[in-house]
């Protein structure tokens, strides 16, 4: 039965759900269970931002709180997976990839492809992403691009509760490495949810709202910004559709192409840096594979080229708005032929 | 009249140990002359000069205790029993090998046999023995994992991480550190800011042992006892094997940084194989004949994995874009 919980309650019944379903299920992450060798409470966070808490309680056995060593382990983790184990490494913010990063890209993605196929590697690696929390430029970025250009990698970025339960749990018994990004802005966000089990595909992206004048691929954080710009355009008779991608690598290219076919317009909307990010890798397949389709110029939402800065005036600047959405869909419907 | 053996390891044994010590001389010594000759790509580093380390430690392993190797693994590869054949088409990039072409020497695996692969990355195979060891935690079957690092890469910070956390978390993992003098051609004492890896062992709380790592025996009964203290659970140790290198860094390294003469006095004074072939010789244990009888079955082995090799059919378009994911 489906009652409502928030993205942050989904992502711990996920965990909570397979822990109980599969004792190989473990856990490793700095502060998951808080207090470890402390003289006060157990559990007492729970995660930084409390998403596992509760958890230690039911399986504690599965949950290891870990020394601030990243690579230490998030490397034991990807060993652990190669000796028939599945674990969940908790990254906390995905900035602090640039600590641990070889375990990741040289290590997990590419033991199947070096040993000929000999090698699986069933581990999670989750980490917040995103900006909005006044983190500064070292707790806030959008990763996602850097994962999803290696081979070897999986990579999810959900939108809503739904998704985040169905994709985690999905990821959690796929046989590959898996790069888990939860944004951090959305962990309160609410939404029906069923109580049981279940999976999303990875490689599916979701048509979150129809429209025939122009599509808005995106994902993550965005996905909320694409539907408060489709809310103002329709207001103008602009009919958007918006993809939410969801998993990033496999990509739904598919549905992506499918719709530009349909509207003849493409917005791409993405939080990470503006070079080299999904969105410049959508706009180039379309241009290759979709070209004959498009009606006018492919327009890009994205932040500008520098790191995300602390004071809340410049941050707010920095993550791309509604505004900024909806002035992009206009961008294109002005343009091209007519 | 046999004279009685006053060594840890039955005769049988001994010549077995003797026989994967000749086998990785051969196979390497072989691979610098077919490299020179241009039959082989890439990069390759050889281990000959320092059986008795991978010997004398992976004679106590069964195939569900776990190593991770190093950039210089093919030693540890024959040691741990992976298939000499599978390990020489690997090398020479064709399909049969351990990878199917697609790792080449610096990243030989054979997971079924423990051995989590060579690596091309310093240091990095640490935090993944951490892995395998806490997964045989969950598995309670008391199995070990073994980590080989040079001195070189002893200074990574994977290492040094890995270190702590075994510590803290109680693992069964040996850190073993080949110490041959070089991080590729720079020497370990500049490099290194400790004189001794126990002294490093004991900054995490841990213990250590050096030990000469040219001399089997030797070698062989200190990994048994740090080995026993950890399926016994006791948590991790260092083991220092203080040993020489027989070739550069890599193959083609023309080795100007070493002292004049420093090659010739490491091989003809400190050749573990010699080594090994005096003690058990001058003890009446093993003859000279037997000993000769292994020499030349192995140089047939080697001979034949090199012309299967040879032979091997190369990987095609069609395995470019294999075994990426398990699924996608």
């Amino acid at each position: 039965m489906a009652r409502k919980i928030s993205m942050k309650q989904a992502v711990n019944e996920a965990i909570d759900q397979e822990m109980s379903r599969d004792p190989t299920v473990i856990m490793l992450g700095e502060d998951i269970v808080g207090g470890t060798g402390c003289d006060g409470e157990e559990d007492a966070w729970g995660g930084v931002l409390g998403v596992t808490k509760g958890l230690y309680a039911k399986h504690p056995n599965q949950l290891i709180d870990t020394p601030l060593s990243e690579s230490a382990y998030v490397g034991a983790a990807v060993g652990a997976a190669a000796c028939g184990m599945r674990p969940i490494a908790e990254l906390m913010f995905i900035d602090f990839m640039g600590v641990c990063f070889d375990q990741i890209f040289n290590q997990a993605a590419k033991f199947r492809y070096m040993f000929g196929g000999k090698a699986e590697t069933p581990v999670v690696i989750r980490a917040m992403v995103g900006a909005g929390f006044r983190a500064a430029a070292q707790h806030s970025q959008m990763l996602t691009p850097l994962f999803t250009h290696i081979p070897g990698l999986k990579v999810v970025c959900p939108s809503t509760p739904y998704d985040t339960k169905g994709l985690l749990i999905q990821s959690i018994r796929d046989n590959n490495p898996v790069i888990f990004c939860e944004h951090k802005n959305l962990y309160a966000l609410e939404g029906e949810v069923p109580e049981g089990s279940y999976t999303i595909p990875l490689g599916e992206a979701n048509v979150v709202r129809e429209g025939k004048h122009c599509s808005i691929v995106t994902y993550g954080l965005m996905v909320h910004r694409a539907i408060e710009a489709a809310s103002t355009l329709a207001k103008e008779g602009i009919e958007v559709e918006i993809v939410d991608l969801r998993t990033l690598s496999p990509l739904d290219m598919d549905t992506v192409l499918e719709s530009v076919t349909k509207t003849g317009r493409l917005v791409c909307v993405d939080e990470a840096s503006p070079r080299c990010n999904i969105g410049t890798d959508i706009a180039a397949q379309v241009a290759m594979h979709a070209f004959g389709a498009l009606k006018a110029q492919i327009e890009q939402v994205a932040p500008p080229h520098a790191p995300v800065p602390f004071s809340p005036t410049l941050e707010d600047l920095y993550i791309p708005s509604a505004a900024q959405v909806a002035d992009a869909v206009r961008r294109t419907l002005k343009g091209g032929k007519h | 009249m046999a004279a009685s053996n006053p060594f840890p390891l039955s005769k049988e044994a001994l010549l077995t140990c003797y026989r994967t010590m000749r086998t990785i001389r051969e196979f390497e010594d072989r691979l610098h002359v077919d490299f020179s000759r241009g039959d082989i790509p890439g990069f390759v580093h050889l281990y000959a000069g320092e059986e008795a380390s991978a010997v004398g430690i992976l004679t106590h392993l069964g195939d569900g205790d776990r190593i991770a190797s190093t950039h210089r693994g093919h030693g540890h590869c024959i040691a741990k029993g992976v298939d000499v054949v599978e390990m020489m088409k690997e090398i020479y990039g064709k399909k049969g090998g351990c990878g199917n072409g697609k790792g080449g020497s610096m990243h030989i695996a054979d997971l079924s046999k423990g051995m989590m692969g060579a690596n091309g990355i310093l240091g990095a195979g640490a935090p993944l023995i951490c892995g395998a060891a806490l997964a045989a935690k969950f598995r309670k079957k008391n199995e070990v994992g073994i980590c080989f690092v040079g001195d070189g890469a002893s200074n990574q910070g994977t290492f040094l991480e890995s270190l702590n956390l075994a510590a803290v978390w109680n693992l069964p993992v040996i850190f073993v550190v080949e110490n041959n003098g070089y991080a590729e051609s720079t020497s370990r004492d500049y490099a290194t800011a400790v004189n001794s890896y126990v002294d490093r062992a004991s900054g995490f709380g841990i213990p250590g042992i050096t030990v000469d790592g040219t001399d089997f025996l030797a070698v062989y009964e200190a990994a048994g006892e740090v080995i026993k203290r950890a399926r016994e659970g006791g948590g991790p140790s260092l083991l220092e094997c203080k040993m020489v290198r027989f070739h550069g860094h890599f193959e083609g390294d023309a080795q100007t940084y070493r002292a004049p003469g420093e090659l010739e006095d490491v091989r003809i004074n400190h050749d573990c194989l010699k080594i090994f072939s005096a003690h058990v010789l001058s003890a009446g244990v093993i003859s000279s004949d037997e000993l000769a009888a292994i020499d030349k079955s192995v140089l047939a082995l080697i001979e034949d994995s090199v012309q299967q090799a040879k032979a091997a059919p190369l990987p095609t378009l069609a395995d470019l874009t294999t075994d990426v994911y398990v699924n996608y």
